[in-house]
């Protein structure tokens, strides 16, 4: 275990010399790095063994009764997705098909599995990122509030609607604000990226909002926003709920600390207490959550995305899913394990930059 | 002269499940300007109370009678700006443990010049300079360089060093230093008393010493309040305090020290335990422990009566009284 | 001037400090620590929801005014005395089919979770009292399930052994076990260095039987806590399939499935609100339950709340 030496060598007067810098994160970035393909490649064997161990059939599943009474159509299928070979084989092929980028075709769309991701990844983005930043905020926010004020009716309020947040199921709060925000006040589109009216912006980033922004249209951007602002509200709501609780017992941890007695005790305002000394310390367990949040965002998206005929990858899940899409479902699989490994990593690395005392094990 | 700080009758009530659990009881202390006073007693006697009472961070609920004055303020009419004006800038404080009580993710000198540059209105620039001042006045080496440092990168000792100079940082004229040596080493105690006392004689502050080690109030103070079950039960000059207590539990303290300076030879530990708050006996709360106790100690608390200059002892039996009066 | 090491009538002040503000804050915070579950108010209000849903389950064919399943001409009636919830697009009655989801949902939770703490925590204990391969082995297992989002794996099971009940209730036991292997687990690591088991071993007790005697009855609070707590997350989890159609088969009264009956119609919102409303109430419940247990039963948690 080594310190992470954050900016200047702190020589002061008791520290080591110090070892050559980014070697110890370099090795830890090599040692996760090896973690994540290691978890990768179980995914494949979870996801491949899955599919083929089970009763289910691909062959079923995708071609209509007429077809299947056709032993050539059915030989043929078999034949085109390498179902007629031995599974290790299917696998082995899949795995180096892998190595090389290519991540197979979707039986359902007849694209490739890679541009079906690369069309409906950012989709997904345009839900999670604002509902992340905003979540973040205000959960923090909130959370610390609750603490701030501990026992008193704006905690209990607090606790009580945070609980509520984490029972409520996710399609019905989107059925809800769907026939408040739809049907009831007109306020928001029922579901969808865009109006029919316009055509989707020329592609940079993926996210309707962000491209037409920097193409100029704004009555697009516009628009495409409006889209945003329910599924982001349902999915902001539930990611709220279980930050909350969270930031609020970690911050009441950090109160009682003697440095926030210390910060008071030196005369500052309130708000510079809060704001400095508790929010800075209170962060890093804030921190740890938000991987967690970010996982119960994405199981989220799969529901939300559903109800408002969102094309993204939670909808391109649940479709592959149920119609046994091997090469897609094995590419989404990947694709989530991935982020997950990456946001976590992102954690990781944040905690250095938040707490100068951290090491990194 | 009037006192720099003048408690007189305090008395502090915190709320509990069953109801109100008095504290503090009837506690009167002064400090003069740049004076050392000492405060002893066991923990949980009240005396670290005293302190968050002085400066205003007493929890949510609790209730505080009796006046305390400080430099001509009354402290418990404060509202919260008046408080913010007071801590840090009139009296500051030092905690026990240094290590929890700065802050782990801030630096050093952020530590150092965020509350001057609210009470001194001070730029950045002259906050640093001043900031440089102090680290070198509480002999931490290279100055500059610490102030780009994080505590962790502090032995126990410089953090203990670090937290005098931030709580000196913005001219207080009263520094409460709640056992400020006890986290520490011992051969590291020796130094910061030292500081303390430097502190004291260059800038005429005055310091209000708490502490559980008798020793160390010898060693430093001029004037000692003792405390026990959240009351002050003898009060006089260190020296005599030291070499004649008058009360029965001033004496067993002084008795049950490994190394009394007075009674060297045997250790006499007190028998039983200091009553916890709110299960105080109706009489003196030291009778039950008491070797002296007589019947009419169980009737009420008695009250804190002078007996010489200076001199003030809150015992009906008062077995030492004649040693002390000599 | 002298010295002295730290007086014998006053104790490590720092210990004696902290031990005090433990206390303290026990009774302060209402008892967190001393207060039985029955005498919080909203565990009580908690465990009353629950006892009014299990009652409804039991006695779902007296309580409810129609069958379930019968459907009728009164198509997306508007709730109304003869239809306290309305009806849906088949006539048939909410209320009625309300009642009789909860002779799903509950038990199938209260299955759920039973069986992926017989699953994780069989599985745990083994792991944490071999150590070394099959330990390792356990944790990368876990790492593994954990990798996915608990509804799309849960989605991707269902969808392969094919929707129906069974292979739901087998889908969210295979995402959910691994949370009680690793709890169950690290009970049995944390005790392994205890030297309860070096005795009992000394002694000539079996590892079953040192497992039964010693290991078990220490992991059952943190277990217990837990499956309480997945107990919500289980009813949500078994209504989010049946939403996505990956559920028990229609025209089975499941909530999840009644709410997506309604998502077909918005105007009608009496069909999707009622199940929905059911579901949170249930889930509610649970959580609070196991908030007021872990409060109880986990010291570690009393103290930050």
């Amino acid at each position: 275990m080594t310190t992470v030496q954050n900016g200047e060598p702190g020589a002061v007067t008791t520290t080591a010399p110090r070892p050559r810098r980014a070697h110890p994160l370099l090795a830890f970035l090599a040692k996760r790095l090896a973690i994540t393909a290691g978890l990768l490649l179980g995914v494949t064997v979870v996801t491949f063994g899955l599919v083929n161990v089970v009763p289910g059939d691909p062959v079923t599943a995708n071609l209509s009764d007429q077809a299947l009474n056709d032993p050539a159509t059915v030989a043929a299928f078999r034949e085109k997705w390498g179902l007629d070979q031995p599974l290790w084989q299917q696998y082995l092929h899949y795995l180096g098909n892998l190595l090389r980028g290519d991540l197979g075709i979707s039986q359902q769309t007849g694209r490739s599995v890679l541009d079906d991701l690369v069309r409906y990844v950012p989709a997904t983005l345009e839900l999670a990122i604002p509902t992340m930043v905003l979540a973040l905020v205000i959960g923090t926010g909130i959370g610390m509030l609750a603490a701030v004020r501990n026992g008193r009716a704006t905690d209990q309020i607090v606790r009580v609607g945070a609980l509520l947040g984490l029972s409520t199921p996710p399609f019905w709060l989107s059925l809800v604000v769907l026939y408040v925000f739809f049907y009831q006040l007109g306020l928001a589109p029922s579901g969808g990226r865009l109006s029919t009216a316009f055509s989707p912006p020329p592609t940079v980033t993926g996210m309707y909002t962000v491209d037409a922004a920097l193409a100029g249209q704004w009555d697009v951007a516009w628009d495409a926003a409006q889209h945003l602002t329910l599924p982001v509200l349902v999915l902001t709501s539930l990611t709220v709920a279980l930050l909350v609780r969270f930031v609020r017992s970690a911050m009441l941890e950090v109160l009682q600390q003697d440095y926030i007695r210390a910060a008071y005790a030196k005369g500052l305002p309130t708000r510079v207490v809060l704001r400095r000394h508790l929010l800075r310390a209170g962060l890093v367990p804030v921190v740890t959550v938000s991987g967690l949040a970010f996982a119960s965002l994405l199981s989220g998206t799969v529901l939300v995305e559903s109800i408002f005929g969102w094309p993204g990858v939670g909808q391109y899940a649940y479709r592959s899913a149920t119609a046994l899409d091997l090469p897609a479902i094995l590419g989404v699989s990947l694709f989530v394990a991935l982020v997950y490994t990456l946001v976590n990593l992102t954690v990781d690395l944040l905690y250095g930059l938040i707490d100068p005392r951290i090491r990194l094990s | 002269m009037a006192p720099l700080l003048d408690v007189d009758s305090l008395a502090v009530t915190l709320p509990g499940p069953r109801g109100p659990l008095p504290i503090l009881h009837d506690v009167s202390l002064s400090v003069d300007e740049g004076e050392l006073v000492g405060i002893a007693g066991e923990s949980g006697c009240g005396k670290s109370l005293t302190a968050q009472t002085l400066l205003g961070l007493l929890p949510a609920g609790a209730k505080v009678t009796g006046s305390a004055r400080f430099a001509g303020t009354d402290l418990l009419g404060l509202d919260n700006r008046g408080w913010q004006r007071v801590r840090g800038a009139g009296i500051a404080m030092v905690f026990q443990d240094p290590t929890a009580a700065l802050h782990p993710m801030l630096t050093v000198g952020r530590q150092l010049t965020e509350h001057m540059r609210v009470h001194l209105r001070m730029d950045r620039r002259a906050a640093t300079r001043r900031a440089v001042e102090l680290l070198d006045q509480v002999r931490i080496p290279d100055p500059e360089r610490a102030l780009r440092a994080y505590p962790h990168q502090f032995s126990g000792g410089m953090r203990q060093r670090a937290a005098i100079a931030i709580a000196l940082a913005a001219r207080p004229r009263l520094l409460i230093a709640d056992e400020p040596t006890t986290a520490l080493d011992v051969t590291v105690q020796a130094g910061i008393l030292a500081l303390l006392d430097r502190l004291r004689t260059e800038t005429g502050l005055a310091v209000a010493f708490i502490t559980h080690d008798l020793g160390v109030l010898s060693a430093l103070t001029t004037r000692g309040y003792v405390f026990y079950a959240g009351r002050v039960v003898e009060t006089g000059p260190t020296g005599a305090l030291l070499t004649a207590p008058a009360h029965p539990y001033t004496s067993a303290l002084l008795g049950a020290r490994p190394h009394g300076t007075q009674t060297v030879g045997t250790l006499r530990p007190i028998p039983g335990s200091p009553p916890a708050p709110g299960e105080a006996p109706p009489g003196c709360p030291f009778e039950p422990r008491c070797r002296h106790a007589e019947p009419e100690c169980g009737t009420a608390p008695p009250r804190l009566d002078p007996v010489a200059v200076d001199r003030s002892v809150a015992c009906v039996v008062r077995p030492h009284l004649e040693v002390a009066a000599r | 001037m002298t010295m002295t090491a730290p007086d014998p009538v006053a104790p490590d002040p720092k210990v004696d400090r902290a031990l005090t503000r433990r206390r303290w804050l026990g009774r302060l915070r209402g008892g967190s620590t001393g207060r039985p579950v029955w005498r919080q108010p909203i565990a009580v209000v908690a465990l009353a929801i629950l006892g009014g849903w299990l009652l409804a389950a039991i006695l779902a064919p007296i309580v409810a005014p129609y069958d379930p399943l019968a459907q009728s001409a009164d198509t997306y009636a508007p709730p109304s005395a003869t239809h306290w919830f309305g009806t849906d697009s088949l006539g048939r009655d909410i209320f009625s089919r309300v009642v009789h989801g909860a002779r799903l949902s509950i038990p199938l939770a209260l299955a759920i979770v039973s069986l992926a703490l017989l699953v994780g925590g069989l599985l745990g204990l083994v792991a944490g009292y071999l150590g070394r391969f099959a330990d390792e082995a356990l944790m990368r297992l876990t790492d593994l399930v954990f990798a996915f989002p608990q509804i799309i794996l849960a989605m991707a099971v269902t969808a392969a052994f094919g929707p129906n009940t069974r292979n739901a209730v087998l889908a969210l036991v295979i995402v959910s076990w691994p949370v009680y292997a690793r709890v169950i687990r690290s009970a049995v690591l944390s005790m392994r260095g205890d030297d309860y088991l070096n005795a009992a071993r000394l002694l000539g007790v079996g590892p079953v039987r040192a497992l039964r005697r010693d290991v078990l009855p220490n992991s059952i609070g943190p277990a217990i806590v837990l499956a309480t707590l997945e107990l919500g997350n289980a009813v949500l989890l078994l209504a989010a399939l049946s939403f996505l159609g990956l559920g028990p088969r229609p025209p089975a009264a499941e909530w999840g499935s009644m709410v997506a009956l309604g998502s077909q119609d918005l105007s009608m919102w009496w069909v999707s609100v009622f199940p929905g409303l059911a579901i949170l109430t249930v889930v509610m419940a649970f959580n609070v339950l196991g908030d007021a247990l872990r409060d109880r039963l986990d010291p570690r948690y009393a103290k930050g709340r």
